[in-house]
């Protein structure tokens, strides 16, 4: 009954202010046209996409999840392409974002290739070898709380570590092809994941565990059962993370030598040309690399921890 | 404390591992030079060669300790040799971009804790930017940043290293400043506490634990984004640079006592952020 009244007040007090804010940026808006009718366009449509992104919020619900995000989005591209379009601002600086969806539809076959080199070859299968040897360390340091407490420490700070800089050397010993960027990858995954792991697998209860102990359940069998599903949540946290780290490891080992294609050696070659479009087309790429990858190992994480607080709704 | 054992056991063995895995690396070398002679080498011989080569494969640890040391005490600190110097470019540019990253992620927090519609729609924006590896925007922003004639590499720097440093610093602050519960937000309202007195007074000092632990995070992040930062082409100072200039001139030593000196500072980094944080904890009265 007190929730209503208190409910009513805010919607009109919201609304006030929302009014409030449109007369002043409509002020503020007509004030700059005099000077900068151009500027003008761009700020009130902002303004407008704002209003529309905070209606959608306010009345639509559980629709504006994905809404709201996608409108926000599409507002940065929509101003992006107006700046460009209003100042005339050279290619070389900031192309754009037609310019650069055009340039990945007319080179897909050469993006397809940089993405099987870097992502394919290097970034994938170093992360599956560096997190299944993260993986099977921690459950042989699991039984020797003398190791744990030596190497967690350390792992921490290795996991702080710039490890990119060991790029070069490993450069040096693999080769320019492949191999080196996933070494690359694996150094740079194991840490974190096997940090991760490691806190996982303590996170258990003590109570849990003797209930274990009292079923006379073996030390595998209390781990198989009870201990990796407990530290499923933490080994997965530890993947997301590394799953940024892979694509950093194996673009930025190809700064130090590749063959003539791969998205790194795409990036540095095109910015030394100034071929800005096909820079931002490669990093188009990259993020929908990047943001696939997490959200591949999300959705495994949903499977996997399902009965985890954080993933009931 | 009781760590200590344990830590330093587990340092033997890196070094151990380290030592053998140098003399396997680099007797290929010595095996090479001997064939080229026409003479047969024993074990005994080629051990002692694999520790003191000019350019080794895999420099054993003592070699790298002499090195960084030579380039830590053995220059004048302005020298373009010495590992200080280079250090301490780097260090500026980890702290600039560390400041512009607290700013940003803070400032954003603020912004998302106060404002439904910003966290809808710049929260999943935030998140996806973290996905996108930033080293393919760092080669990028520098050609860019000097087109536009910014001069000098610090901004671009500052830039790369924001980006990775703000996200953990976002994360945090937005959980911290929704930390305090209804109970206590309920006693500011009884107190007729406005909006801008409730967050000085009870959501900025309940955020503060979690500030601190992201900001170990943070400055770590932003030291591994001013160091790619100083990667790609054109760089001459910063660790970063050195790491370069080995690999392009084939000095491994040049490589690994940068590497070395990049986790040294690394390290004072993270002690240091403690050390801030133990002065502001005593200053606020938070009981240890």
């Amino acid at each position: 009954m007190s929730d209503k009244p208190a409910h009513w007040t805010m919607e009109t007090f919201a609304t006030i202010q929302t009014m409030k804010f449109v007369a002043g940026a409509g002020v503020g808006v007509a004030a700059v046209a005099f000077a900068d009718p151009g500027l003008a366009g761009i700020l009130g449509f902002w303004v407008i996409a704002c209003i529309i992104n905070v209606w959608v919020v306010r009345f639509l619900g559980d629709f504006s999840h994905w809404l709201a995000p996608v409108l926000f989005g599409a507002t940065v591209l929509l101003v992006w392409e107006m700046v460009v379009a209003v100042y005339a601002i050279s290619p070389v600086i900031l192309p754009a974002p037609s310019a650069i969806a055009a340039k990945i539809a007319t080179s897909l076959p050469i993006l397809w290739t940089d993405f099987a080199q870097t992502v394919l070859k290097g970034a994938i299968p170093g992360f599956l070898i560096g997190a299944s040897a993260a993986f099977v360390t921690a459950i042989l340091i699991d039984r020797s709380p003398f190791l744990q407490r030596g190497l967690l420490p350390i792992g921490n700070f290795v996991a702080a570590l710039p490890i990119v800089g060991l790029a070069p050397i490993l450069v040096m010993w693999f080769g320019f092809d492949w191999q080196s960027k996933a070494a690359v990858v694996v150094v740079m995954v194991f840490f974190p994941i096997l940090v991760n792991l490691v806190a996982g697998l303590q996170a258990s209860e003590r109570m849990q565990a003797d209930l274990m102990a009292t079923w006379g359940a073996s030390y595998w069998q209390a781990l198989w059962k009870l201990r990796l599903p407990a530290a499923m949540p933490f080994f997965f946290n530890g993947l997301k993370i590394a799953s940024t780290l892979a694509l950093i490891g194996a673009i930025v080992a190809e700064f130090f030598g590749s063959p003539v294609y791969g998205m790194g050696f795409r990036i540095s070659t095109e910015v030394g040309r100034l071929g800005l479009d096909m820079v931002w087309a490669t990093i188009a790429v990259a993020a929908l690399a990047g943001s696939a990858l997490y959200g591949l190992i999300t959705l495994i994480e949903r499977g996997v921890t399902f009965w985890h607080p954080s993933q009931r709704h | 404390m009781r760590n200590v054992l344990p830590v330093l056991t587990v340092l033997c063995g890196i070094l151990v591992i380290w030592y053998a895995a140098a003399v396997w690396m680099n007797a290929t070398w010595v095996h090479d030079q001997a064939e080229r002679a026409g003479v047969t080498v024993t074990w005994a011989e080629v051990i002692p060669e694999t520790m003191a080569q000019e350019r080794p494969l895999l420099p054993p640890p003592h070699q790298v300790a002499a090195e960084l040391w030579q380039g830590i005490t053995g220059q004048a600190v302005t020298s373009k040799r010495s590992l200080v110097y280079h250090g301490y470019v780097t260090f500026k540019g980890t702290m600039m971009g560390f400041g512009l990253g607290i700013l940003t992620g803070v400032l954003l927090a603020m912004a998302i804790v106060r404002y439904r519609v910003v966290e809808m729609s710049v929260m999943p924006w935030a998140v996806i930017s973290q996905t996108i590896p930033i080293v393919a925007l760092a080669p990028m922003i520098i050609v860019v940043s000097s087109q536009m004639g910014l001069t000098g590499r610090d901004i671009p720097k500052a830039i790369i290293a924001a980006y990775l440093s703000f996200f953990p610093v976002l994360v945090s602050m937005v959980k911290g400043l929704r930390s305090p519960d209804q109970m206590q937000l309920d006693l500011l309202r009884t107190y007729g506490a406005g909006e801008w007195a409730t967050f000085v007074k009870l959501r900025l000092p309940a955020s503060m634990p979690y500030f601190f632990a992201s900001l170990k995070v943070a400055v770590a992040a932003s030291l591994v984004g001013t160091i790619v930062g100083e990667l790609p082409t054109g760089a001459i100072e910063g660790l970063g640079a050195r790491m370069l200039i080995g690999s392009q001139f084939g000095e491994p030593l040049i490589m690994w006592s940068a590497l070395f000196a990049a986790a040294i500072l690394a390290g004072l980094l993270i002690v240091g952020v403690g050390a801030v944080e133990r002065m502001v904890r005593l200053r606020m009265g938070v009981p240890e």
